[in-house]
């Protein structure tokens, strides 16, 4: 098992090395699977089967509904866990490789990006070093020019288009690059001379699309109160995704095959050119019905191009269905259209104009925050009920096809290799490939080193910002039932999206011994020696499996935040929903662009986390006394509870640690987390 | 990769390809279609002949310049299109968006 060794180089950075485990762990890791889930499972059917106290249905069963909750998420990290995969030394480079790197942008300071170009620029194995601004500034671009770094911004395609943030960024400067392999990094994070020789090699598959390799930050003290490092993800997790071909992508300090993102980029723009040019001509058919209809009622002079318009969007639909390429088909009706249209003499020029706005608020939309396109069936049933000069009906017609023709009018380049479903493109990019039939590899040796956010505001804002954009892609295309995928990616993908539930768990698990301490209230049957003797031995191989699969790592942290940022969780899930399903803004919150020097206690960040810890000592005091007056009679419960209350506040005790953290340097200034591109590092809460 | 552009009869335009045409060439071949249509010959057809391998930036080369076509109220079609070729259009379903056309008269055929 590979893991830090706490050993430092020579720039005085820990460092992970290749380091074999030690031979049995595999097995020693299966057997503990097999018997926590066992276990596990025996527990949580006898909580169902014999011990739910259905009297009190309305705690009772969210309790059992947490604890299967949790019996799934540990099924889950059980099949992860099931096919850690070690790969060791990289196969050597292929000689004659062309990589381009590049460094992604947007408005940290130019020393922080041009030391990151820098290093890029000193990787030993032959390469190009571009740097992508996305803020497009021109102290940036000189100081790229001074040290001899490629400078690439957004071509003026992308003016007054959705530009897709990160994803955009990348897209764009695919189509001025031409190198077969590219390495990503974010601002922040500084490679190691020899990433490119240690990760190229991998690509001797020519089915593998994708190498990752960890993310580490070094602006970290030894206790890494806010939580920043991933070492359980970027460790057992990753190395149990790729056993399964499931390795993910992390936005950075990875290195992509072209032909894999460009094949992506295809099969995309065909499948987003059908669907919207078959609901634009379906739209265009119920306009023109309607326009017809009032034509042969008023018998209008023009009643026959109208009805010829009409003919050609039916017949363009037929041919779509019938399988007839969509460039084929729109091409020969926006022919048709636009002769009926010369056939025609505008009479009167004011309803035109009134019909040529009415076009200018056409259902195609953009997405303020994803900057997703998106047709908007209800501005599409608008437009079709819409009273319509004639001349103004073809108009439209046209336009509505054209905006969603096959060249992509609404884009600023027809084709989006990296996905823009989502806040986070790096997952939905990662499951796309896999849906191809692409391999990814995690490589897991430090090679590049980084900077995490250094106050509690912002790391909220970039775990919340991951949360959101890792739901949206569960939600807009889950993976369970995702074509291409094999049964374990399926699963290694909704493992992660699953964990992102477990702040409604931990409210039930903050809830559930309140209510007993104070109103001895009971969800479950017996606290007393039966409860114990079904739920310690799975919770005993539970810790023991965590324990010796994450020997040597700092678990804990992770393992604390995965339930104290509850409320950061339960916001994440329904802001994401309602994003995904009612269209609704994702909520901003504004980010300080530096740290702020010396702030006040950030109380209002953490007013749920301070309600609960008072409720839980409050509860703790009342049932303690109300055993001693004798109106509990149950010493055993309350000793569990307490036990229980006690684990509770341990794990909610990391926030207020982290709201105290300052960070020792003052003199950074750089906050490597804004809304565009942040260390894109995903944190599983395992 | 050879490109030749020499052929424009009015507004049709034929593009003949000679070679591989991957990420190497693709900017190039935008970059000529483009100049093309910019000169008046916004009916393009690309005859693909004689390529002998052709990748996914080849393909987005194709779409990018498709683009540019209709953008100046012209087309870009196909023609002459190889298994190996016709593999990679199949692959990515780019031939549920592009019709390949059997000869450069059969794609210029009723523009």
């Amino acid at each position: 098992m590979t893991r830090p060794t706490g050993a430092a180089d020579v720039t005085g950075i820990p460092e992970f090395r290749l380091v074999k485990s030690y031979p049995g762990k595999h097995l020693l890791i299966r057997v503990l699977v097999v018997l926590t889930l066992t276990l596990g499972t025996w527990y949580v059917g006898w909580r169902w089967l014999f011990s739910v106290n259905w009297a009190n249905w309305w705690i009772a069963v969210p309790l059992v509904v947490a604890e299967t909750y949790a019996l799934v998420d540990a099924y889950l990290f059980g099949l992860t866990m099931w096919r850690v995969k070690e790969r060791g030394e990289p196969p050597l480079p292929p000689p004659d490789a062309t990589v381009d790197v590049f460094v992604c942008t947007y408005n940290e300071p130019v020393e922080l990006v041009l030391a990151t170009a820098r290093a890029a620029k000193r990787i030993e194995f032959p390469h190009e070093t571009w740097i992508l601004d996305d803020g497009d500034r021109p102290d940036m671009r000189a100081a790229a020019a001074e040290h001899g770094i490629g400078y690439i911004t957004r071509s003026d395609d992308w003016t007054d288009r959705p530009r897709h943030a990160k994803a955009g960024n990348l897209n764009n400067a695919l189509f001025q690059t031409q190198g077969e392999y590219m390495l990503i990094l974010d601002a922040d994070q500084v490679p190691d001379p020899r990433i490119l020789d240690r990760t190229l090699g991998w690509f001797e598959d020519p089915k593998v699309a994708l190498v990752q390799t960890p993310q580490f930050f070094v602006n970290v003290t030894e206790s890494d109160p806010l939580g920043s490092q991933a070492p359980l993800f970027y460790g057992p997790i990753q190395q149990g995704k790729d056993g399964w071909n499931a390795a993910f992508f992390c936005g950075s300090n990875a290195v992509l095959r072209r032909e894999a993102l460009m094949q992506l980029g295809i099969v995309g723009y065909v499948k987003a050119t059908e669907e919207a040019v078959r609901d634009a001509l379906a739209t265009a058919a119920r306009l023109m019905s309607r326009v017809v209809r009032e034509a042969r009622r008023t018998s209008d002079p023009s009643l026959g191009t109208l009805a010829a318009v009409e003919t050609a969007v039916r017949e363009a639909r037929q041919r779509l269905s019938a399988g007839a390429p969509v460039a084929d088909v729109t091409y020969a009706f926006q022919q048709r259209v636009d002769a009926a249209a010369r056939s025609m003499v505008a009479k009167d020029m004011r309803a035109i104009e009134d019909d040529l706005k009415a076009i200018e608020e056409l259902g195609v939309d953009i997405d303020a925050e994803l900057g997703v396109v998106v047709v908007d069936e209800d501005a599409l049933d608008r437009l079709a009920e819409r009273d319509w000069s004639p001349l103004g009906a073809i108009e439209s017609v046209r336009e509505l096809v054209k905006a969603v023709d096959v060249d992509r009018d609404d884009e600023a380049q027809p084709m989006m290799p990296l996905a823009t479903v989502s806040v986070t493109e790096d997952m939905a990019t990662c499951m796309r490939l896999h849906t191809l039939g692409w391999k990814s590899v995690y490589h897991h040796e430090q090679l590049a080193h980084g900077l995490a956010p250094e106050d509690l505001r912002t790391m909220l804002q970039q775990r919340l910002r991951w949360a959101q954009g890792t739901i949206q892609v569960m939600l807009r295309e889950n993976p369970l039932v995702q074509k291409g995928l094999t049964l374990g990616q399926r699963l290694m993908y909704f493992a992660t999206m699953w964990s992102y539930l477990s702040g409604f768990a931990a409210v039930v698990f903050i809830a559930a011994p309140v209510i007993y301490l104070c109103f001895g209230i009971l969800p479950v049957k017996a606290f007393g020696l039966e409860f114990l003797i079904h739920f310690v031995p799975f919770m005993v191989a539970n810790q023991l499996l965590f324990f010796v699969v994450g020997y040597g790592v700092k678990t804990w942290r992770g393992q604390q935040y995965s339930m104290a940022l509850f409320p950061l969780w339960i916001r994440a899930c329904w802001t994401a929903a309602a994003n995904v399903f009612l269209g609704r803004p994702l909520g901003f919150v504004v980010t300080p662009k530096t740290r702020q020097a010396r702030q006040p206690f950030p109380w209002r960040l953490i007013i749920p986390q301070t309600v609960a810890v008072a409720v839980l000592v409050l509860a703790t005091l009342i049932g303690v006394l109300r055993l001693w007056t004798g109106a509990s009679q149950a010493p055993i419960g309350t000793f569990v509870n307490v036990l229980w209350v006690a684990y509770d506040l341990l794990i909610l005790s990391v926030i207020f640690r982290a709201a105290a953290f300052r960070a020792p340097d003052d003199d950074v200034e750089t906050d490597p987390a804004h809304d565009d591109a942040p260390t894109n590092a995903r944190q599983e809460q395992a | 990769m050879e490109i030749d552009t020499s052929d424009v009869r009015g507004k049709v335009a034929v593009v003949r390809l000679d070679g591989r045409l991957n990420m190497v060439a693709a900017p190039r071949l935008k970059g000529a279609i483009e100049d093309l249509v910019d000169h008046g010959g916004t009916h393009v057809v690309v005859d693909l002949t004689a390529v002998t391998f052709m990748d996914s930036s080849g393909l987005g080369a194709l779409i990018a310049a498709l683009k540019k076509a209709r953008q100046a109220q012209g087309d870009l079609r196909i023609a002459g299109v190889n298994e190996q070729v016709a593999t990679v259009l199949k692959l990515t379903n780019l031939d549920r968006v592009l019709r390949p056309f059997e000869s450069v008269e059969a794609a210029a055929d009723g523009w």
